[in-house]
């Protein structure tokens, strides 16, 4: 039944959108090409909000997301009471907050690879960015990210992001590597380590875009059979000089510190925490560039306190609390405004995290999406998440 | 009658119940971009795990594994647990009791983080090795070490068993053997071996099904290679694809099915 009801639902969205991309020229567009209207596109969000919200607010969160430095404030200015539950994976994070949420929940933070799947199942809705007053102080990479905006309209608030970077032994290596190639190469056989997870292949399909131009590769998130056939191939070589595919932060950090790796496929907290523990270690982002996570606060479409989840959008974006969660959690914020914050609660931070860094940098960094049939060009050709999940169970063997 | 009901009820609800849950939703599939489980009768999930090449070397690593950590463990137990049964002083035989079962106290997750302590490049294993003035070994996150580590956690229910089977093997016979004129190996192979066999099948079940269920020391101690418990996880965890996850829970529930109808034909019911 479900499934006779989805691909109408498809069809319908499909219809809509070809109807909207003959009436309505250019404002439907990105990037010139007219993007699928997810289900909830018509819902129109508020134009104010409530001054008393509803006493209480239903999180799912990335753990330390919510914290208590700056959910007691929140709750005392409010008066709305706080209950999260931390997801363990984004695939998690898409399972609790089917059926829009179930009317259980208000809010998640969730992650690129994920936010297209809450967007296009309906479980996500449009938000009225006038209702976060420090929305115009956020980078303009993050007001309208393609991963959380659709032709104009914002199913979320951006949040906090971070590149993925490659983290080396400075022993053995006293400059720093300056292509992601080091990771594909027999002479560190058995001295990398990579992360447990599809969207990694993102990451070879990245350096393949730089090393093998006639794949014609654009977007890591937007691959051709062909082009996807490449990037596991190089994948599979990859495997035999790979010592450890890591599953948690720990893995990879004890791996640097007891001398069994030198290379790695990395997040920046990382680097702060082998910084702490005396490792001889460093990270740089290749002159390929680099992949990145963003973390977007989406609305359920079924959230039973939208004035507090409002209310939380507003809070959590504003300057100081940015600050608190990027130190807190080894992050970028997406307000501008919060650097000097940053400087304030721990100086050199503001660097450390790029908080102010040139658009260059940002233009670097490829963010996270969720991989899906529908290409950049339009055609239904590009290869979806669920056989991204497949072919990395076929390259880990 | 009440009494049995209870717990009887409670089993075929939740136990019975929720495997042939799991059973019907292997038949299902999912929709590719929602991850919604659609509801349409095929055998995809199945001839997917049957004709491709990866899980079938998935399965088959995982059965190896699990026939090796229980050959090993047997090997291993039945001296020892001879020794607890019919050499050691009622003494002794307390003081092994305890040193079998008190790593069971400690959690699962601590010991497998001070095997990686032991095992990894800057380990005790390497350095000692080499302090003696022997090659590092290196076997840190490989499947060397996923073979030792294995071994070693489910070890106490191997030995468990066959120091039951052991003493209650009648002193008896055993004097019986030698009056016959068996000498001490001949007695041991000949008599003691046979009717403490149905201990050793029944401690190799724990140590075989623990093992192909297992997906934390795989994650932890090995390179990252997959048994078929990490793909099951995958698949819930991180694909949503839980029509498939339910398609290959099952090939372990058949296997154990098949030893557990071997084993019973071995006695090691009995021997429980």
């Amino acid at each position: 039944m479900k499934g006779i009801q989805l691909h109408r639902l498809v069809a319908f969205a499909i219809a809509a959108a070809s109807v909207m991309a003959m009436t309505a020229c250019g404002s439907t567009s990105t990037g010139g090409v007219t993007t699928k209207q997810p289900p909830t596109a018509g819902i129109k969000p508020p134009t104010s909000v409530a001054a008393t919200g509803e006493g209480a607010l239903d999180l799912i969160d990335w753990g330390g997301y919510v914290q208590t430095l700056w959910q007691k404030p929140f709750e005392d200015a409010t008066g709305c009471k706080i209950h999260y539950q931390d997801a363990g994976s984004s695939d998690e994070m898409v399972s609790l907050m089917t059926g829009g949420g179930g009317g259980n929940w208000d809010m998640v933070s969730a992650s690129g690879d994920a936010d297209l799947r809450l967007i296009y199942n309906g479980s996500v809705k449009p938000m009225n960015m006038d209702l976060i007053p420090d929305w115009k102080n956020f980078g303009d990479k993050f007001k309208s990210p393609p991963f959380n905006t659709i032709n104009g309209v914002h199913y979320g608030v951006s949040l906090q992001w971070g590149p993925n970077t490659l983290l080396y032994n400075t022993d053995k290596f006293p400059t720093a590597p300056t292509t992601w190639g080091v990771l594909y190469d027999p002479q560190y056989s058995g001295l990398i380590t990579i992360p447990d997870n599809p969207i990694q292949i993102a990451d070879a399909a990245l350096y393949l875009s730089v090393k093998n131009p006639s794949l014609k590769i654009t977007d890591p998130y937007e691959l051709t059979q062909k082009q996807f056939d490449a990037v596991v191939t190089l994948l599979k070589t990859q495997k035999s000089y790979v010592k450890k595919y890591w599953a948690a932060v720990s893995d990879e950090e004890s791996l640097f510190k007891s001398g069994d790796v030198v290379l790695g496929a990395a997040w920046p907290i990382m680097t702060s925490d082998l910084h702490l523990a005396g490792a001889h270690t460093a990270d740089t982002i290749p002159s390929e560039g680099a992949t990145g996570w963003a973390d977007t606060w989406m609305l359920a479409t079924n959230a039973p306190h939208p004035n507090c989840a409002y209310k939380w959008a507003a809070w959590i974006s504003t300057a100081k609390v940015q600050a608190e969660q990027a130190i807190n959690y080894g992050e970028t914020p997406v307000n501008t405004k919060a650097c000097a914050e940053m400087e304030s609660l721990s100086p050199g931070s503001c660097a450390a995290y790029h908080a102010n860094a040139p658009e260059t940098y940002f233009n670097s960094i490829k963010f996270w999406k969720t991989p899906i049939s529908t290409c950049d060009d339009g055609s239904e050709n590009c290869m979806t998440y669920a056989q991204w999940q497949s072919a990395w169970t076929t390259i880990k063997g | 009658m009440l009494l049995l009901a209870l717990p009887l009820g409670w089993f075929v609800v939740i136990y019975l119940a929720s495997l042939v849950l799991l059973l019907i939703t292997s038949f299902w599939s999912i929709d590719a971009f929602t991850t919604e489980i659609v509801q349409v009768w095929n055998l995809d999930n199945f001839q997917t795990i049957l004709t491709n090449e990866t899980y079938r070397t998935i399965i088959f690593r995982t059965v190896w594994m699990a026939a090796r950590v229980t050959l090993i463990d047997a090997a291993i137990a039945f001296p020892f647990a001879y020794f607890m049964a019919r050499v050691a002083s009622r003494r002794t035989q307390t003081l092994l009791f305890a040193a079998v079962l008190l790593p069971l106290w400690a959690s699962y997750l601590a010991r497998l983080y001070s095997w990686i302590l032991i095992l990894n490049h800057s380990g005790v294993l390497n350095w000692s090795m080499q302090s003696i003035g022997l090659p590092a070994p290196n076997i840190g996150y490989s499947e060397t070490a996923m073979l030792v580590v294995f071994c070693y956690i489910w070890l106490p229910f191997m030995i468990i068993p066959t120091y039951a089977a052991m003493e209650r093997v009648p002193e008896s016979l055993i004097e019986a053997a030698h009056d016959l004129g068996a000498r001490g190996w001949r007695t041991t192979l000949d008599v003691v071996l046979p009717l403490a066999m149905p201990g050793v099948v029944a401690g190799s079940i724990f140590t075989f099904s623990l093992t192909l269920g297992d997906y934390i020391t795989p994650i932890l101690i090995g390179p990252g290679t997959s048994f078929i418990g990490n793909v099951v996880y995958s698949n819930i965890g991180i694909a949503n694809n839980v029509p498939f996850a339910a398609a290959l829970a099952t090939v372990p529930v058949a296997i154990m099915a098949v030893y557990l109808l071997v084993a019973r034909r071995l006695g090691a019911f009995e021997a429980l």
